[in-house]
């Protein structure tokens, strides 16, 4: 199990770094934070709905997969305080850059579960229109949505808006000539960007030791910002101190780096099989600090939880679950003829023509 | 408004100048373009009038250069990115295909990326190696891009001018040899819409295809061969994607005999698209196969023997020859 403990504020920046001063040796929230943070119970209880209902549709994700009726699911068992924490951490006028994984901020972001899904089901390459919602496509391309986080991030500081930029990816990507490329565009243009890495120690089948040498927050000094390593696992901490991140970002503090620690508890995707490389017994110390649970004994500390609540959470989320299944499941077929139509805003007549024979091919019964 | 003339280059940085003075949205940025004007002085001028906010240089990494365009034509920018030289660009390659010609797709069709990518290719100026590329064909491949290449000043500030208005990503080749080629204009030029081509002589015995560098060695041959009494008609393609096949097809089917002339190897080179395309459509009224003049299928060579491995008018009259002899 990965030592937080051991791996905290190594950068001088640290000691002079407000954020880092918000958590612990544990990367967690310390009780000054916490009160200063003032997140509300009702907050905190909005914040565990969310992630209770982003697991019971992970799992209903796995489900779908197995049922045959999406072709692939990457479960984010385990990033649920880290996604649905940074997600509401931003305001709305902020944008988000999320990787293929972030399906809990997308959720929070207001994404319809179902929608997002279609894009699983091979009905599209990706449902949403990014301006609606300020929450970008999930790139699949492993550490190249960085630069389009950090791009906007410039175009916000040229437009002297005070709108932060969250860009997210696993620590496989911190590997990516783009993710270190981007860090040191954030850092020499001073973008309004937040950088968030959800290290949940498997990229696929190879682990943290093998995919990372030094420490991943330890990163951003090397580009001339702070980075904090937190528990990924405490949803308080991360929602406190990526809206901390957020806030510095929008006042034109720069960059800020943050790595959240936590475990893939799931295979990497349903194609995956991890009995190939990994035992399970690892997950064991990770296990005890399940997010859900850490959040739940937050809620309890603070004489916050009850069994009503609990109740209406476990029913919040078997009707999303059902109501994800009911649209996806009614979602139409695209119409082929849609590809073409997608690719410019001002297409070629040779393409036009293209797909009219396309169509008419299909019209006479010619494919299917 | 007068006429003045002006080098392919110099057309080139008008371009930009104007499309900065016309839509405060354009970005120009990339390696070395601010204070130093490019290494090519295609940029030279526009910081200083235009300020570090508009026109900027950025670290030594294309590929975040294509992919921060990616998020600052979601912004609401129009950004024009600059890649130094042909094979520098391949580094940005996945931005590029991955990205930046998928986005709209991946979006569902609500994200345009008006974004233009120079990129100063092609031989024949002594350089080291990865200075000298022809990487058309990479990108005209690619679905999702539009891929233009001028031959002349005019069409270099016609062409990038409409590049930078068109909401579609488009990768601009300027074609380096040619960049002090001069032309006598009348400044402004209209916007030249992508995706057409001119036909830069017109002739009756064969249609030399060409673009970018090869327009000028395309009617150098045809001047040769008209002192042979052999009428040959230069299409200049300036679009590579999309292919302006009306054109192309009306030319041929008049002349029934064409070469294709690019300094690209010619296996799998645009010549290839070009052939088929022609052959399909054309079967039964051409006189002969369809001839390309291009590179061996080798890296592109060492500047010494770089002028043996260029397309010149010779190799495309020994091609002009062979169809006439066919």
């Amino acid at each position: 199990m990965t030592n937080i403990a051991q791996r905290r504020g190594t950068s001088a920046q640290a000691a002079a770094d407000p954020i880092a001063a918000m958590v612990d040796e544990h990367g967690v929230l310390t009780a000054d934070a916490e009160r200063a943070a003032n997140v509300s119970d009702a907050e905190l209880r909005d914040l565990y709905r969310l992630m209770a209902i982003a697991r019971r549709l992970d799992q209903e994700g796995v489900n779908l997969q197995r049922q045959g009726e999406i072709g692939l699911w990457g479960p984010i068992n385990g990033h649920e305080a880290i996604q649905i924490g940074a997600a509401t951490a931003m305001a709305d006028a902020d944008w988000i850059f999320p990787y293929y994984r972030d399906f809990g901020m997308a959720i929070a972001r207001g994404v319809d579960p179902g929608v997002a899904l279609t894009w699983f089901r091979g009905l599209n390459h990706g449902p949403w229109d990014p301006r609606e919602l300020r929450f970008g496509p999930g790139i699949i391309s492993v550490g190249s949505q960085m630069p389009h986080g950090v791009g906007f991030a410039i175009g916000c500081k040229l437009d002297h808006e005070p709108i932060a930029v969250l860009t997210c990816s696993g620590e496989g990507a911190t590997s990516t000539g783009d993710w270190h490329e981007s860090m040191n565009f954030a850092g020499v243009f001073q973008a309004p960007v937040v950088v968030l890495c959800e290290n949940n120690q498997w990229a696929i089948s190879v682990p943290f030791r093998q995919q990372v040498a030094g420490h991943i927050a330890d990163r951003a000094a090397g580009y001339g910002f702070p980075g904090l390593r937190v528990d990924g696992t405490d949803v308080l901490t991360v929602h406190a101190v990526v809206r901390a991140a957020a806030e510095r970002a929008r006042r034109g503090g720069g960059p800020y780096l943050v790595e959240a620690l936590t475990y893939r508890f799931q295979p990497h995707t349903t194609s995956d099989d991890p009995t190939r490389y990994r035992d399970e017994a690892d997950a064991a110390p990770w296990r005890a600090k399940d997010p859900l649970a850490n959040a739940e004994a937050r809620l309890r500390a603070r004489g916050a939880w009850d069994d009503a609540f609990a109740e209406q959470t476990a029913q919040a989320a078997e009707e999303a679950a059902t109501n994800m299944r009911q649209t996806l499941l009614n979602a139409p077929p695209p119409h082929p003829g849609i590809v073409f139509d997608q690719v410019y805003a001002n297409p070629p007549d040779s393409l036009l023509r293209e797909k009219a024979e396309f169509v008419s091919s299909l019209e006479s019964g010619g494919a299917e | 408004m007068t006429a003045t003339t002006v080098t392919l280059g110099k057309a080139l940085n008008l371009a930009l100048h104007d499309a900065l003075a016309s839509d405060p949205r354009v970005l120009v940025y990339g390696e070395d373009i601010g204070k130093l004007g490019g290494v090519f002085r295609i940029t030279d001028g526009l910081q200083a009038e235009f300020g570090p906010e508009r026109v900027f240089d950025t670290p030594l990494a294309e590929s975040t250069i294509a992919g921060i365009s990616v998020g600052l034509a979601i912004k609401g920018f129009r950004p024009v990115a600059e890649m130094q030289f042909d094979a520098f660009s391949y580094p940005a390659f996945n931005q590029i295909t991955s990205n930046l010609a998928k986005y709209r797709t991946k979006t569902g069709g609500t994200c345009n990326m008006p974004v233009v990518i120079r990129i100063p290719y092609g031989g024949g100026i002594g350089a080291v190696e990865h200075h000298s590329e022809s990487p058309e064909s990479y990108y005209a491949h690619t679905a999702g891009l539009k891929v233009v290449s001028p031959a002349t000043p005019a069409d270099a500030y016609a062409l990038l001018t409409a590049a930078i208005q068109d909401p579609d990503p488009v990768i601009f080749l300027e074609p380096k040899a040619r960049y002090y080629q001069r032309q006598e204009l009348t400044l402004p030029l209209p916007p030249e819409p992508l995706g057409r081509a001119r036909i830069a002589r017109p002739g009756s015995d064969a249609t030399i295809i060409a673009y970018g560098p090869t327009v000028a060695v395309a009617l150098a041959a045809a001047e040769g061969a008209a002192r042979e009494g052999i009428s040959l008609e230069v299409v200049d393609l300036r679009s590579l994607s999309p292919l302006d096949m009306d054109t192309l097809t009306a030319s041929v089917r008049k002349t029934r005999r064409a070469v294709v002339v690019h300094e690209a190897p010619v296996f799998m080179g645009l010549g290839a698209e070009i052939a088929a395309r022609l052959m399909h459509d054309l079967f039964d009224v051409l006189a002969a196969p369809i001839e390309r003049v291009g590179s061996a299928t080798v890296p592109y060579p060492p500047a010494r023997v770089e002028k043996l491995f260029l397309p010149d008018a010779d190799r495309v009259l020994e091609a002009v020859d062979r169809i006439r002899e066919y």
